[in-house]
């Protein structure tokens, strides 16, 4: 083709200032964390740091309860991942191998609770918790978000379990095993990549979570971090660096799973996303 | 915005189909296994309708309920018809809140379709090395959580030592030296679309490529030899084969940013003076923070029909486009 050098050179300038555009936020945020306090106020923002300090991530660590924290985001994320696992791995069998009547609606109705409005449902789940007598407790939230996670588990698993190959499972039944142990040591084994990719997915959805905590744990031992991290500006006045160090400590976990995760994401997704 | 969670990888499978067809090769354990199924599924139905259900009947409940703080604390339960629902349908409010929401949905939208649908096209023009930095760029901000999101655009519209307002006054804007953006309805409105722009875009721009790279060659070299030009080609054979994914995404958007709660709050709770609230917002201050829980529900039952109409009519599209797959 013949491309003028202008026709070139637009799509890749366009990519550049996108490519900035994107990370610049994110760059941004870890600049900052590791900044000292001079060049955080300074007139002229300080692109690239000269001075790297910790004082900032010290200030954030050090920040009452932080450590509570970070015991009750992994308690409740790991917790909840694990259990809608559990329930998943039993019902994305049956959706994916079983013919039996209403599998079709099992389906349609776990992908409308994929899309259930959670935000919205917020004072009907405050009243249910409270006239339980459960505020502020770690129990309510792990129940919530492994429901919130389970559809998504529930409907990926169903593919992987799908795309472990038929043949296989029948010559174990041949070789004498029953099904649940055909299940055990033939597909479980060849799950493990899908289990590992879908179980990621619903840790980040839950450590994310913001809304329920909001209002079920107002109890500062008892909060989440997303909680935690929305009300540390305010708490620490202006200290854009001890802010900053504090969202940095609350993404790393999710950028690090999100990037390792993405090719596996991406080619999921197409899959299934578009058909002629 | 977890974006990612509500897309699941559906793989056609032959062994599904089949699964579908034939009798069972096992006809002598028929009965147990007619329970089987169901059986598996059990606990995680249970789950579902216990965790999701419950709460929400609950909310129809409390919708026909006077509760304030008073009945809360004295554990009354007083029944009140449809006043709910009178009060809240009544009040200038409500529609003021309602189409402020339409008005951030549809703009949200637009610039997340438009700009991601550019991006995904640029994306499939760019060469390899240049490709891969932006699909890295994308990704990075896809995967920034949204708190932390929030707390960083908090800081880059920071008034005092912010970039934006740095960058503003270098540009010859002086007056925006020292501009406060949450202490104005639109501007604040501005820094929210921003960001959910800014988180949307990967999805939808990275989804659009990938589905590009499945358009067959073939078709575009048949254009050509009919004598169609680029912009042709791309009207007669990028925009058709791409249709129903652009439907179903523009639809997924719509319902995200319909309940983005957590941006709009964190940002600035909804102010200045809850000119910013939007309809999952205003159901929550309303509702937990003024305590009036029933009338909060009825707003909240209220935004849940608008969204349940939105998620019927997503998956009208997803389950026509993959039919074959359930």
């Amino acid at each position: 083709m013949n491309r003028s050098l202008l026709g070139r050179i637009w799509p890749n300038a366009t990519a550049v200032v996108l490519v900035v555009l994107c990370v610049f936020p994110v760059y941004w945020m870890f600049a900052t964390a590791f900044k000292p306090t001079p060049d955080i106020v300074a007139e002229d923002p300080v692109f690239f740091p000269t001075d790297i300090t910790f004082e900032h991530f010290e200030t954030a660590v050090n920040a009452e309860n932080f450590l509570t924290l970070v015991g009750n985001s992994l308690t409740v994320t790991v917790l909840a991942v694990l259990f809608s696992l559990v329930l998943a791995l039993a019902g994305s069998f049956a959706l994916a191998r079983m013919r039996f009547k209403g599998r079709r609606g099992f389906v349609v109705g776990f992908m409308i609770a994929q899309m259930a409005p959670w935000e919205v449902m917020v004072i009907a789940i405050y009243m249910i918790v409270r006239d339980a007598d459960m505020l502020n407790s770690l129990v309510p939230l792990t129940l919530f978000y492994m429901v919130m996670v389970l559809p998504f588990t529930m409907l990926t698993l169903r593919g992987f379990v799908a795309a472990v190959p038929r043949e296989l499972e029948e010559s174990a039944m041949v070789d004498g095993c029953t099904r649940p142990q055909a299940f055990v040591r033939v597909i479980l084994p060849l799950l493990a990549p899908g289990l590992m990719s879908t179980s990621l997915f619903g840790f980040i959805t839950a450590w994310n979570e913001f809304p329920l905590v909001l209002v079920l744990n107002k109890q500062a031992e008892a909060q989440t971090l997303p909680l935690w991290l929305s009300q540390f500006q305010s708490q620490f006045g202006d200290d854009w660096g001890a802010t900053m160090a504090a969202s940095s400590l609350f993404a790393i976990p999710v950028l690090v799973l999100f990037v390792f995760l993405q090719r596996k994401a991406v080619s999921g997704l197409t899959d299934g996303a578009v058909k002629g | 915005m977890t974006v990612q969670t509500e897309r699941p990888p559906a793989r056609p499978t032959e062994d599904t189909q089949r699964a579908d067809g034939g009798p069972h090769p096992r006809g002598a354990r028929r009965r147990p296994a007619a329970l089987a199924p169901y059986l598996l599924l059990l606990p995680a139905v249970v789950a579902t309708l216990l965790l999701l259900g419950w709460p929400l009947v609950k909310n129809g409940m409390l919708s026909f309920q006077n509760l304030n703080m008073r009945q809360l604390i004295q554990h009354l339960t007083e029944w009140n018809g449809v006043d709910n629902y009178t009060e809240v349908l009544g009040s200038s409010d409500f529609w003021r809140v309602t189409g402020r929401s339409l008005l951030f949905t549809a703009t949200n939208v637009v610039l997340i379709m438009v700009l991601g649908t550019l991006t995904g096209l640029l994306l499939a023009r760019l060469g390899r090395r240049m490709r891969v930095t932006l699909l890295i760029a994308l990704v990075l901000a896809w995967a920034m959580p949204v708190i932390a999101a929030t707390t960083v655009y908090q800081w880059l519209f920071a008034q005092r030592y912010g970039v934006v307002n740095w960058l503003l006054d270098r540009a010859g804007f002086h007056s925006m030296a020292d501009y406060n953006w949450t202490g104005d309805q639109l501007s604040t409105f501005f820094v929210i679309t921003v960001l959910i722009v800014w988180q949307s875009i990967p999805f939808v721009a990275i989804n659009l490529y990938a589905a590009t790279t499945t358009i067959p060659k073939e078709l575009y070299e048949a254009a050509a030899l009919d004598g169609a030009g680029a912009w042709q080609g791309f009207t007669s054979v990028t925009l058709p084969f791409l249709r129903p994914f652009l439907y179903a995404t523009t639809f997924l958007e719509v319902i995200w940013v319909f309940k983005a709660f957590a941006q709009v709050f964190a940002i600035n709770q909804g102010g200045p003076d809850r000119l910013t609230e939007i309809l999952p917002v205003y159901a929550y201050i309303e509702g937990i923070g003024n305590q009036h829980f029933g009338m909060g529900s009825a707003i909240a039952l209220l935004t849940i029909v608008i969204l349940l109409a939105m998620t019927s009519l997503h998956l009208r599209i997803v389950l026509k486009q993959g039919e074959d797959e359930l």
